[in-house]
């Protein structure tokens, strides 16, 4: 069973506030879920080391990195909660 | 006469004959949908398959396509009423994903498929429900309430397109796009009754699909007919430069005249175990006789990696979640908390503003890629993808297709699930293997159970950009079942 503080830490990373009650079930859910993951450990290990190739095809190709107006920053910038002068406002940082 | 209910390619020969208007027939759907399941109508009556409703637009879309029509510059598309899952982006209109989080967003811009299905003349008649950022089996992870099935309003439609599935089964709309990450497009087309098809990862453009996977997700058409899958999917494929993992369209004519005949059909044996109700097995193995009788080639086969693929999905796919779903930290859209510094932003807006399930997701993958247990989750889960890729591949050295059931059951009751998440991941565990792989599958309905009378959908999955060959077999079964 994961528990209490894992689940915190990785809340914390995950930027999630989990209530109590969120937390206890967390726990819950999370062990059942990786317990289940160890039927991973049956499968035979791959001979092959490259593995991000799966799903490239030959017929996919980058395109120029070419500066173009999109026309839609003005409508990105208004979507934002925050704005002022056109900027997305931040909260201070330091 | 009755615009209602008729398929993409009967509306729009009635919009050629002029037997009706754009505008008559967009009139038709909005009335229909005020009546029978107005958006936040009233939960006990509806069945909930719209998130909102886009009545200016779809009316504006209707006399532009009257004018196209009588202009005599128009398609099969031009003018016929759809629905949109809410996780696709129509300009000017709110595009929530069914989350708090997004709950007032308004989208700034089209996705790429809204553009060429708006090039067509086509009519949005609104925005349909899913599971919370498409992360579930059966609507029921929605932050705005379950959609029900219209065969039965105890049952879920499914999920996570839910409601494009049950706008299409209760003729709310002509035809409707879904989104499909493991198996969200095919799974309610079965639970529902309709043709849904889940294209090739790359053959159709993501740009302005809110990401929930990106290594899975593709967008697909949910319809009456093949055919009309078809017509959609013709529309919306092909290359996109703002979405680099799109590549140019395979020849359409290339697979035109293949026939079921000349097929040869790979029913994997593990599709056929344990978890399975006995009629959806009764029902798919009837239509495989069926498909026998007209001349292919059935050989049972075995994908020896099937038990590893819900493990090996559900470790890549929160993942990928856990890095897509970043980006809501209460600054850039949507929900905002006030907190005292950045970081309090952070959490509170996220942890108020997403639902449980997301957040679960959120949490399997932030643990599965956290320093220590990198290599036994995440790199872990890749090696085994690899060897899924390798069993896929050498099943389509020697076959056309692979058919199965879509899942191991016909749509469950609201709550059947209860709390539990490795009961509903399991839904998925016919349709998210191929998933993983970017393979093409398609649901076909083929036939209903007999006490309850609920749809099962037989699955035909196919080669990388195949789709047209997957259609072209769907179309001649859909006449045989």
């Amino acid at each position: 069973m994961i528990s209490e503080e894992e689940v915190k830490h990785i809340a914390k990373l995950a930027r999630l506030e989990l209530t109590e009650k969120e937390i206890e079930k967390m726990q819950k859910d999370l062990s059942k879920i990786l317990d289940y993951f160890d039927v991973l450990k049956k499968a035979p290990v791959s001979v092959s080391k490259k593995h991000s190739d799966i799903l490239e095809n030959k017929r996919m190709f980058l395109r120029a990195d070419e500066v173009e107006k999109s026309g839609v920053s003005d409508k990105i910038v208004e979507a934002s909660p925050e704005k002022k002068d056109g900027y997305i406002k931040v909260k201070a940082i330091l | 006469m009755n615009l209602i209910g008729l398929t993409i390619k009967q509306s729009s020969d009635g919009l050629k004959k002029k037997e009706f208007s754009a505008v008559e027939l967009a009139k038709a759907y909005l009335d229909k949908i005020k009546k029978t399941d107005p958006p936040g109508g009233e939960p006990g009556k509806n069945i909930n398959a719209f998130l909102s409703f886009t009545e200016d637009l779809a009316l504006r879309q209707a006399e532009q396509a009257d004018q196209k029509i009588a202009s005599g510059k128009f398609n099969e598309l031009t003018g016929v009423p759809c629905a949109i899952k809410d996780a696709i982006m129509v300009q000017g209109e709110k595009c929530t994903d069914a989350s708090k989080i997004l709950e007032n967003y308004v989208a700034p811009y089209d996705a790429t498929v809204i553009k060429k299905l708006k090039e067509q003349g086509s009519v949005i008649l609104g925005k349909t429900n899913t599971d919370e950022f498409t992360m579930g089996s059966s609507t029921e992870y929605s932050a705005f309430g379950v959609t029900k099935n219209p065969c039965d309003k105890t049952r879920v439609a499914g999920g996570s397109s839910g409601g494009s599935a049950a706008a299409v089964a209760a003729d709310l709309a002509v035809y409707a796009l879904g989104s499909d990450t493991g198996g969200s497009i095919r799974q309610p087309s079965s639970f529902c009754g309709i043709v849904g098809l889940c294209p090739t990862y790359g053959s159709v453009s993501r740009y302005g699909l809110i990401a929930h996977a990106s290594s899975l997700d593709q967008i697909g058409p949910m319809a009456k007919t093949a055919e009309d899958c078809k017509i959609v999917f013709d529309v919306i494929k092909g290359k996109d430069k703002l979405d680099a993992t799109t590549v140019n369209s395979v020849d359409a004519e290339k697979f035109k005249n293949f026939k079921i005949k000349n097929a040869r059909m790979g029913v994997p044996r593990e599709y056929f175990s344990k978890g399975r109700e006995p009629e959806v097995e009764k029902i798919i193995k009837n239509a495989i006789k069926k498909a026998e009788d007209a001349g292919a080639k059935i050989v049972e086969i075995s994908l020896p990696s099937s038990e590893f693929a819900l493990a090996c999905y559900y470790i890549i796919d929160p993942c990928e979640i856990s890095a897509n779903l970043a980006r809501f930290d209460g600054i850039k859209y949507g929900l905002s908390e006030q907190g005292d510094n950045l970081l309090d932003v952070y959490l509170k807006s996220r942890g108020r503003g997403l639902g449980q399930e997301v957040k679960r997701r959120i949490m399997i993958g932030t643990y599965c890629l956290s320093s220590g247990y990198y290599d036994a989750y995440y790199k872990k889960a890749l090696e085994v993808r690899r060897f899924i890729h390798n069993d896929f591949a050498k099943a389509f050295n020697k076959m056309d297709f692979l058919f199965c059931p879509v899942s191991p059951f016909p749509s469950f009751k609201i709550g059947a699930m209860g709390d539990d998440p490795m009961a509903m991941y399991l839904a998925d565990i016919y349709t998210l293997p191929m998933k993983l792989v970017g393979l093409p599958g398609l649901s076909l309905p083929a036939g209903k159970t007999k006490e309850e009378n609920l749809p099962v959908g037989l699955q035909i999955i196919g080669n990388h950009f195949e789709e047209d060959k997957i259609l072209a077999v769907a179309q001649e079964m859909e006449n045989m079942l």
